[in-house]
């Protein structure tokens, strides 16, 4: 008996990622457009007037990886979350639940196209973001290590939000709701060190904090915690949603009937 | 259909599929499927008749996974399915009921795509072979959506060929396809078989059972209620039905008549008779009775004959197993 079908692996893959291209312009331009606007006003316009830099840096170059983190998790949920809601909405699962694959197939299939999808988003707004803003990668690896992990982590979570939804309304809501407001206060914009108690203290109860600072620490080598402590932070939340999803497929929840 | 000639598989006996007890309560508490019993064997068609909501798309998707049945076993090939489910599945296609699939790929990505994710390499010829099978060819760089509705039919029944599955299922194949298109399905159905598939499908049409299953499957608020070969099926229930115009009017049945089944209508101007076993026995009876009239005297003007169908069979059925 085979224990993983490679094939299917990559036949799944491979169709999420055309899918992706067939509409590159809401995926792709949309979110870099957004990105961009966001680099003119904070770190062009509003950089420049600000004298002192956080973590030794100007404005501009500080506001990079929150901004790129922004985008990553809010793109990251919302297309994972879209790869599977669409067939579970217009029945197509069936053809997915009735082939030999199993949670692992289509795990790498969907969720290794959204976090390319989303890969190939950073790659874009940390190129656009050249024209904008000087900034400089301290540790490259460990960057691209991150967005990965992060990529990865997120488009997990929108998998199970895609699962769990039974409407549009609820799909879109969570990355506004949630993703979105958690990203804007987890120190995207500013360090949370600049925050007062115990207005402090409730920032470090946001997940999210621990990704911008993990991001920056691989800009610019400094940040408000230890890297290990936000790295940590990414794998247990990949664990956990890695978890969650091998439960679903065991007990087919919201897949199968 | 134009495929290539494969020799033609003889039925066996051989099963292809068990199943037994298979019962299905759903999230809600609603059975669909109480204790199920069911052999399918090698090379045939066996269609499963029944009204909405018997349970039928509940069996095959028990079957293909889409449901997870609340208990009894599934053997298919001689394997159990909860074991061996990933080997299993892809030698099984399944042609759902819903027209369900992404609208905006275009056929042949749709179709390819259903081979690869069943676990097979390309092969662009059998995939030709198979859309120009079901008349897809000229299609094959259209969106789905684009397509007449018979056509997407046929593009769901191209992606579950597309692994060359053993086993077949069709859930309602020629649902909302008209008449003519109903028998080009036919046609095309009878040649997968020749090429040695199984095929399992579902339908409302009785007209389609007796058609072209070589058994018959009787399902009803989740029990199967018979299973037979179609032949011995309508052997075994076929009725002759004679109604036999008077020009005047008889007062009652002739005592010469008296072997026959015959009803005489309340006017005195029509006969009915009824009996045969759907084999020819009846129509020859009939024969002879319109002899016997003659011997005895009385004149005719018309002679309806009848044979009645799988459909009269299945409402008799039905309405024995309410009362
Ligand atoms: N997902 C479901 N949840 C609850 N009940 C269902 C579900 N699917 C089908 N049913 C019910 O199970 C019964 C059998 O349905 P189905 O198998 O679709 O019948 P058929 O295909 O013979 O028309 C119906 O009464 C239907 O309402
Ligand atoms: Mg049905």
């Amino acid at each position: 008996m085979i224990a993983f079908n490679a094939r299917s692996t990559w036949t799944i893959y491979k169709r999420e990622v055309m899918r992706a291209l067939r509409t590159a312009m809401q995926s792709i331009l949309g979110p870099v457009l957004t990105t961009v606007l966001y680099f003119v006003v904070f770190g062009a316009a509003i950089g420049s007037k600000m004298d002192s830099g956080m973590a030794g840096v100007n404005y501009g170059a500080f506001i990079v990886p929150g901004l790129l983190l922004l985008t990553l998790l809010s793109e990251s949920t919302s297309n994972g979350s879209f790869g599977i809601y669409m067939p579970r909405f217009t029945g197509a699962i069936y053809e997915l639940l009735s082939a030999p694959v199993g949670v692992a197939e289509t795990l790498i299939g969907f969720v290794g196209a959204a976090a390319t999808k989303s890969l190939i988003l950073a790659a874009i707004i940390l190129t656009t973001a050249t024209f904008f803003v000087d900034y400089t990668v301290a540790h490259p690896f460990y960057a691209l290590g991150f967005i990965l992990l992060v990529s990865a982590s997120f488009s997990l979570f929108g998998f199970i939000l895609g699962i769990w939804a039974d409407s549009f309304e609820k799909l879109g809501i969570v990355p506004v709701l949630f993703i979105v407001p958690l990203t804007f206060l987890g120190g995207t914009f500013y360090s949370i060190d600049l925050l007062p108690e115990p207005w402090r203290s409730v920032a470090m109860a946001n997940p999210v904090v621990y990704l911008v600072n993990g991001l920056r620490w691989c800009f610019y080598g400094s940040s408000d915690f230890p890297i290990g402590l936000s790295l940590g932070m990414t794998l247990g939340f990949l664990a956990l949603c890695i978890s969650f999803i091998a439960w679903i497929f065991r007990t087919g929840w919201r897949l199968r009937a | 259909m134009e495929l290539s000639p494969v020799s033609r598989i003889t039925r066996s006996m051989e099963p292809i599929l068990e199943i037994s007890g298979l019962t299905k309560t759903y999230a809600g508490g609603f059975t669909a499927l109480q204790g199920v019993d069911l052999t399918i064997n090698k090379g045939e068609i066996f269609a499963l008749l029944g009204p909405n909501g018997a349970g039928k798309t509940t069996l095959i998707g028990a079957v293909c996974g889409l449901v997870r049945p609340s208990s009894g076993t599934i053997r298919a090939f001689g394997e159990d399915m909860t074991h061996g489910w990933r080997a299993l599945r892809a030698r099984i296609g399944l042609v759902p009921q819903e027209l369900a699939t992404d609208m905006f790929e275009t056929v042949l990505h749709s179709v390819n795509y259903s081979r690869g994710l069943f676990g097979l390499a390309p092969d662009a010829a059998r995939i030709e072979e198979i859309l120009r099978a079901l008349s897809l060819w000229d299609k094959r760089k259209s969106q789905i959506r684009a397509l007449s509705g018979g056509m997407k039919r046929r593009v769901l029944i191209a992606k579950a060929l597309a692994h060359e599955p053993d086993l077949l299922f069709l859930d309602e194949p020629t649902a909302g396809v008209d008449v003519e298109l109903r028998r080009d399905m036919w046609a095309q159905i009878a040649q997968l078989r020749d090429r040695g598939t199984t095929i399992i499908l579902t339908t409302h049409y009785i007209e389609e059972a007796e058609e072209m299953a070589d058994r018959v499957g009787i399902i009803q608020a989740g029990s199967i209620r018979m299973v037979e070969d179609t032949r011995s099926l309508m052997k075994r229930l076929g009725r002759t039905e004679a109604h036999i115009g008077l020009p005047v009017p008889l007062p009652a049945i002739p005592a010469a008549l008296a072997d026959y089944n015959l009803t005489l209508a309340d006017d005195g101007l029509e006969l009915v008779y009824r009996g045969g076993d759907g084999s020819g026995g009846g129509k020859a009876q009939v024969a002879q009775l319109t002899k016997d009239l003659v011997a005895n005297g009385i004149d005719y003007t018309a002679i309806d004959i009848r044979e009645s169908s799988l459909e009269d069979i299945f409402v008799d059925l039905l309405e024995g197993a309410a009362a």
